[in-house]
């Protein structure tokens, strides 16, 4: 996998070629052998022996380890390009061309936005809904990024934050009568002061430290409401949250549903808008050098747990509003929306589509919202289909989709202050 | 307070324990040599079991004996665990070796998903049986009520795995290059340490380990899925961190650490809560130990 | 006159290990002074004691800035709030934000003095505006002082390694500092770079009234440069003085001929 050619991968497949993958398909279906061969019925004590599947798995490992060394061969090929002619050669990415080209990227940006806007009307009830927890996970990978990207903290537990601002806006109606608009900010603080809160006592963690901790508050988070009755309803969860309305307006349900696309909508571009301000800004680059060196930022004058906490507020916020927003659209809620399984797959979109991006984690959020959804047609295949979508994204874009280009503080008063130098 | 009672937790509490600590020490082993997180061991157990049970009940008709099945069946298991383990290894977490960390971690995710649904598509998403092939061990009869055969089995195995583990680590030329790659890779591969090699035995050896487990667990409680990974790994990870991640001895305190205090918990508080008092002992732990019961507490080196 | 950093009876004990041994070491203003010793003598850790990074297990750091009526006594305190107070340091193994511009590390260093909040980088009011702006022309001038400017766009893990020592010595300053701690500003240099070095600081000390503590090993910048030289050996200070007293002094000469042996 290593020491072949780049030139060698291009020409015909050799025999050393065939040879491998002879031996790789040999050793998967050893590998595969009793869980693909075998079903065993251990109630009927009966053995199916499916001597098909092994054929199967035999020929599919010959031709794919083939695909897979080009592969393989490909990208290690474009490493050491890039390592042989220092750090500017690489070939420009797509985000990189863009930016160089505002004027398109501004007209690209703009296209989406309305086709973002028609979007409902020119779709049913159902993509819209669709398109609404898309874009709610959108919001979520966006507010994670700022603390896995930009802070550079692992938080495992990121879920509890939109549990709470779900569970907030459904108690605070259930009792008070509290409206949709009302709680939007409610929720939002609450999950900021929830956020502070997990963040306090934890500050002196490190690492995967801090990962494990949020999981654990995660976790407890979500089993407390499954068993605490008299507070969440347990398992059963909260029935008859109104959805949003505006002007006090009667409106059937796919008028609600359009609306409530059109509330994510602007709530998306309001995240978008705020973290694009942060990052540039005094408060932004103190979470970057925080990222890149605690001990320097300290040395430099940065109060690192008073940074941890904003990483904390800024991020848990946005995650608040959008469970507001969550249980509005279904209206019900129960704990097993909020389990570690979502943490997980938010921290997955931020990563697939590039920690620090916010491109990036629109479209990270994007595929793996919508990739499974599409998938249906395959529905039992789907999830190993994606298991399989996650590894290969990562071993051939090990930055993610669109990796991140921060904004950088040109020095502007200099002539051609661009740092590109070679061709 | 009940004095058979306390016992009966106690003993139950080590059982989990053991399991936890076997299933724990591949994560750590794993986090020490490349600072992986690996989401998919749990999923490695999950497999060992799998194949145990496969090769238990297609030898339950030729008419061997129940005991030597079991051997077969466990064999069988570390076997083809520590295969899927390396084969891991190569495809998922080898190329992204100089990538950045938790692109490594979103790989694990990826394979943990594809492995359990892999399993779910290849056999049934139905529980099943495990069968039952330990007979009852004489001696144990007084004292069923409070240990019985699969228990003392699990300590048994688990405290002769640690033992042979430990021996392993130290004294081999193998074990030693693990402590060295552990300690410094780069420095490792300068001395001449096949670091690929480390890499890839350190998981022979961590799926090895956790597939044992899986073959005790399952036929102590008797009945598997395919998703018995997921929690089982989570658990296994907040052991490995409790005891400090990457120390080998807080692998398997974290391990028993977690199972006494789950078992306490459940015993005498709310069996409701089980969870809970596992991720609160972590947190509590974490926040008097940052780095864990055994852990090195890194001096910043400035 | 009071000294602006005056140091006394510092002790620093890691478990049995006694690394920093009751040393007593005071500057004065606009003093360049260097503090020298065999590799592993305790002169980081005396450097950490002092910013904060370790808590020193007894004595007493005590600091007077320029034109103050009172002194501090600062030892505990985080390292961020002795960074405010005006102690600045670099790194013996260089520490910058790597994967930031030059210019963006500089910034950085201001962080302190400035004050923009949350609010301020969503609406970026006037305020916000020129401060951002205020800082990044501060930042250009001191990059420009270190004969930086030419990397200003560059990222940090890009620039030579010379570059790199004098980008941490711009971050610190950055700060705005009335003491800058430099740990071993010279190592990895070559002779020319360590020439302009000396003039640097020099210049440093001259024009902005900036007093200078000096870990080096290069025994002819410390020569050239500091006008007294604290020598620690084991922790315990063995010597202080003029350079040309330190040269001969037989205990010193025991140290490092001894060291020498052994290494």
């Amino acid at each position: 996998m290593s020491n072949t050619s780049t030139e060698q991968a291009n020409r015909f497949i050799s025999l050393k070629d065939i040879k491998k993958s002879s031996f790789i398909a040999l050793w998967f279906m050893f590998l595969t052998f009793p869980i693909m061969v075998i079903k065993v019925n251990t109630v009927n004590n009966t053995v199916e022996w499916r001597w098909a599947n092994m054929i199967i798995i035999g020929v599919a490992s010959f031709i794919l380890s083939h695909v897979w060394r080009l592969f393989m061969n490909r990208r290690d090929g474009k490493l050491s390009d890039e390592q042989k002619g220092g750090q500017t050669v690489e070939k420009l990415t797509l985000r990189q061309k863009l930016d160089q080209k505002p004027v398109v990227a501004k007209s690209l940006s703009y296209a989406v936005l309305v086709l973002a806007i028609i979007f409902p009307l020119i779709s049913g009830m159902y993509q819209t809904s669709i398109m609404i927890t898309a874009l709610l996970y959108v919001v979520l990978a966006l507010g994670l990024n700022i603390m896995i990207g930009l802070s550079g903290l692992l938080v495992l537990g990121y879920i509890v934050f939109y549990g709470v601002g779900a569970y907030t806006y459904a108690l605070l109606n259930l009792h008070f009568g509290v409206n949709f608009w009302v709680a939007l900010p409610i929720g939002g603080i609450f999950a900021m002061i929830i956020g502070i809160l997990i963040a306090i006592p934890v500050l002196r963690l490190q690492g995967d430290y801090l990962a494990i901790v949020t999981l654990a508050f995660g976790e407890i988070f979500r089993i407390v409401l499954e068993n605490w009755n008299d507070l969440s309803f347990g398992p059963s969860g909260i029935a008859n949250i109104p959805r949003p309305t505006i002007f006090g307006l009667d409106l059937n349900v796919s008028q609600a549903t359009n609306l409530t696309y059109f509330i994510v909508l602007a709530f998306v571009l309001v995240t978008i808008f705020v973290i694009k301000r942060l990052e540039d800004s005094r408060i932004g680059r103190s979470l970057v050098a925080m990222r890149e060196d605690e001990i320097a930022s300290e040395a430099m004058g940065i109060d690192m747990g008073k940074t941890k906490l904003v990483a904390f507020a800024l991020s848990t916020f946005w995650a608040g509003v959008a469970g507001v927003i969550f249980a509005g659209k279904t209206t019900f809620i129960n704990p097993s929306s909020f389990t570690m399984w979502e943490s997980i797959l938010v921290l997955c979109m931020v990563v697939l589509g590039g920690m620090g991006s916010i491109p990036g984690a629109i479209v990270g959020a994007l595929i793996i919202t919508l990739l499974p959804e599409y998938l249906r047609a395959f529905s039992e295949y789907r999830m190993v289909i994606f298991g399989v979508v996650l590894v290969l994204v990562m071993v051939f874009k090990p930055d993610g989709m669109i990796p991140s280009i921060r904004q950088k503080y040109e020095f502007k008063k200099k002539p051609e202050s661009n740092m590109k130098e070679a061709e | 307070m009940n004095g058979t009672y306390f016992i009966e937790l106690f003993l139950g509490g080590l059982t989990r324990g053991s399991i936890y600590a076997l299933i724990a020490l591949g994560y750590t082993m794993v986090y020490g040599i490349i600072q992986l997180i690996n989401f998919a061991h749990g999923e490695i157990y999950m497999i060992g079991a799998f194949t145990a049970l496969i090769v238990s009940s297609v030898l339950s008709f030729t008419g061997m004996s129940p005991v030597l099945i079991f051997i077969i069946a466990a064999i069988a298991a570390v076997v083809w665990a520590a295969g899927y383990g390396m084969t891991m290894e190569k495809i998922a977490y080898k190329p992204l070796r100089n990538a950045p960390r938790l692109s490594a971690l979103i790989s694990a995710i990826g394979m943990s998903l594809f492995l359990q649904n892999y399993v779910l598509l290849a056999q049934t998403s139905d529980f099943q049986p495990f069968p039952d092939l330990i007979p009852d061990l004489a001696f144990l009869k007084p004292i069923e009520t409070i240990m019985n055969t699969t228990q003392f089995i699990i300590l048994v195995t688990t405290a002769v795995v640690m033992v042979v583990f430990t021996l392993l680590i130290r004294y081999t030329k193998m074990g030693k290059a693990m402590r060295a790659t552990a300690q410094d890779m780069v420095m490792a591969q300068l001395v001449g340490i096949n670091i690929n090699k480390v890499i890839m035995f350190t998981f022979l050896l961590g799926s090895a380990t956790a597939a044992i487990g899986g073959v005790l667990i399952s036929s102590h409680i008797g009945q598997i899925n395919y998703y018995i990974g997921f929690l089982a790994g989570i658990k296994a990870f907040v052991a490995a961190v409790l005891g400090g991640i990457g120390s080998i001895p807080g692998a398997v305190l974290g391990g028993f650490v977690l199972g006494l205090t789950e078992s306490f918990g459940t015993g005498y508080i709310s069996s409701d809560y089980e969870d809970v008092f596992a991720f609160a002992i972590l947190i509590i732990i974490l926040i008097f130990r940052p780095s864990g019961l055994l852990g090195k507490t890194t001096r910043k080196k400035v | 006159m009071t000294p602006v950093l005056d140091v006394k009876k510092l002790r620093m004990d890691f478990g049995g290990l006694r690394a920093v041994n009751d040393v007593d070491l005071h500057i004065n203003e606009k003093e360049i002074i260097a503090l020298i010793g065999p590799n592993g003598a305790g002169k980081t850790t005396f450097f950490n004691c002092i910013t904060g990074v370790n808590k020193p297990t007894a004595g007493d750091v005590i600091i007077c800035p320029p034109g103050a009526t009172h002194t501090k006594r600062i030892n505990g305190l985080k390292p961020n709030v002795i960074t405010e107070k005006g102690l600045a340091r670099t790194f013996q193994n260089i520490r910058l934000f790597q994967n930031m511009t030059v210019l963006e590390n500089v910034m950085i260093g201001r962080h302190t003095r400035m004050h923009a909040g949350i609010a301020g980088a969503i609406l970026r009011n006037k305020k916000t505006r020129e401060e951002e702006q205020k800082v990044i022309d501060d930042s250009y001038e001191i990059l420009k002082k270190l004969n930086l400017e030419q990397f200003v766009n560059e990222l940090a893990k890009n620039l030579p390694y010379g570059a790199q020592r004098r980008l941490e010595i711009a971050r610190a300053m950055a700060t705005d500092p009335f003491l800058l701690l430099l740990d071993e500003p010279a190592a990895g240099m070559n002779p020319q770079e360590t020439h302009e070095l000396v003039d640097t600081i020099n210049k440093i000390r001259d024009n902005e009234n900036i007093t200078i503590l000096l870990i080096e090993h290069d025994m002819g910048l410390v020569m050239t440069l500091s006008e007294r030289i604290y020598v620690v050996d084991y922790g315990k200070l063995i010597a202080s003085g003029a350079p040309d007293d330190i040269k001969k002094d037989p205990e010193v000469i025991k140290a490092y001929l001894g060291e020498d042996t052994n290494a």
